[in-house]
């Protein structure tokens, strides 16, 4: 039986794969970088999707899970720690894409990625 | 063509990589030893609820400053490549429709209560699900508000600088000073632990975040403002 982790992960792995697609494919710098975002978010996914333990809660402590009991009732806490860490960085590296994606707009007034020959060979 | 059929191709293999890695995959019963010390030792050492919340801000405290240095230096890089060449703002500026109505005060009633759900959500990190990251990134939501509400809006640089070198020297601040009154550099039981679950509790974890949120708050903001203030002055040259 498919359970809700793996359906999780398979969505994730489409995104990365419709990620990478893009960026492979698509000639417009704004396209690739949305690409890239749709990659970063399916490899959140993923890695959030690992840390799922099925019929266990979210690693918050209250009433429902008290401290005494927290290890056989909460999930993996590492990996949503290791994804707050992710998204923020993606969140820098998307904003620096952006920047640079401007500036070389306002350089050669176009966004098409084939008339950047400069480091080509 | 062929170019799209390689990059198809390629994008095949990787999806098989992937799809040995999903088929293999067989998901813990058992949580691992790292996450077993942090579920069973943070209630006692840190005092935080939210698990999560005692990785990020202590356990693996140095790794945030980290993440917060490369945030920031990611927003002055950002603010350094738009800026060059940037037109002054002598430049006439194009006469614009003026903003509507309805706009500008639905933004002016939304905005105050956008801030303030952010200040909720950093406050409360070490209870609830979020912290200084998600706070941080919810008012600078608000400031986009006020962006698209108003694009030629100018938000005074000095004062998000001021706001964020202060929360960064603060947050390293404590950490030191952790070194000197506690167990080491970050450790929250600065202040006392308290009782799990309230929100003076879990030590210095609230004030840190605090800290965070308006940093990363104020990063996010000085980002969005660069990106704006470009956009509009390199439309007309």
């Amino acid at each position: 039986m498919i359970s809700l982790a793996q359906m999780a992960m398979a969505a994730g792995f489409i995104l990365i794969l419709i990620g990478f697609y893009g960026a492979l494919t698509q000639r417009n710098l704004l396209r690739m970088i949305v690409a890239f975002s749709l990659a970063n978010t399916g490899v959140h996914i993923v890695l959030v999707a690992v840390g799922h333990m099925r019929g266990r809660t979210a690693p918050i402590l209250d009433a429902a899970v008290p401290a005494a009991d927290a290890v056989a009732r909460i999930i993996d806490p590492v990996p949503q720690a290791l994804v707050l860490t992710a998204i923020v960085i993606g969140l820098g590296v998307t904003a620096l894409m952006l920047a640079y994606a401007l500036k070389l707009h306002a350089r050669k007034r176009t966004l098409d990625i084939a008339r950047f020959t400069e480091l080509k060979w | 063509m062929i170019k799209r059929a390689i990059a198809l191709l390629l994008t095949l293999a990787v999806g098989a990589l992937f799809a040995s890695l999903l088929v293999g995959y067989v998901p813990d019963s058992e949580l691992n030893q790292t996450a077993r010390y942090y579920a069973e030792r943070t209630a006692e050492d840190i005092g935080a609820a939210n698990i999560v919340t005692a990785i990020i801000v202590t356990y693996r405290g140095l790794d945030t400053l980290g993440e917060v240095t490369v945030l920031f230096i990611s927003a002055a890089i950002v603010g350094l490549v738009l800026a060059q060449g940037r037109v002054l703002n002598n430049a006439p500026q194009q006469p614009r429709a003026p903003v509507s109505e309805l706009l500008s005060t639905g933004s002016r009633v939304l905005t105050p209560l956008i801030l303030l759900l952010g200040v909720y959500v950093f406050v409360n990190g070490h209870l609830t699900p979020g912290g200084g990251f998600q706070g941080g990134a919810i008012i600078a939501s608000g400031m986009l508000l006020l962006l698209l509400a108003d694009p030629l809006k100018h938000f005074s640089h000095q004062l998000i600088a001021v706001l964020e070198s202060l929360s960064g020297l603060l947050f390293v601040g404590i950490g030191v000073l952790g070194m000197l009154l506690a167990g080491g550099f970050l450790d929250n039981r600065l202040l006392p632990i308290g009782q799990l679950g309230e929100l003076f509790s879990a030590g210095v974890i609230p004030v840190i975040y605090s800290l965070i949120g308006l940093k990363v708050g104020a990063e996010f903001s000085s980002m969005l403002a660069s990106l704006s203030e470009t956009s509009d002055t390199t439309e007309e040259t």
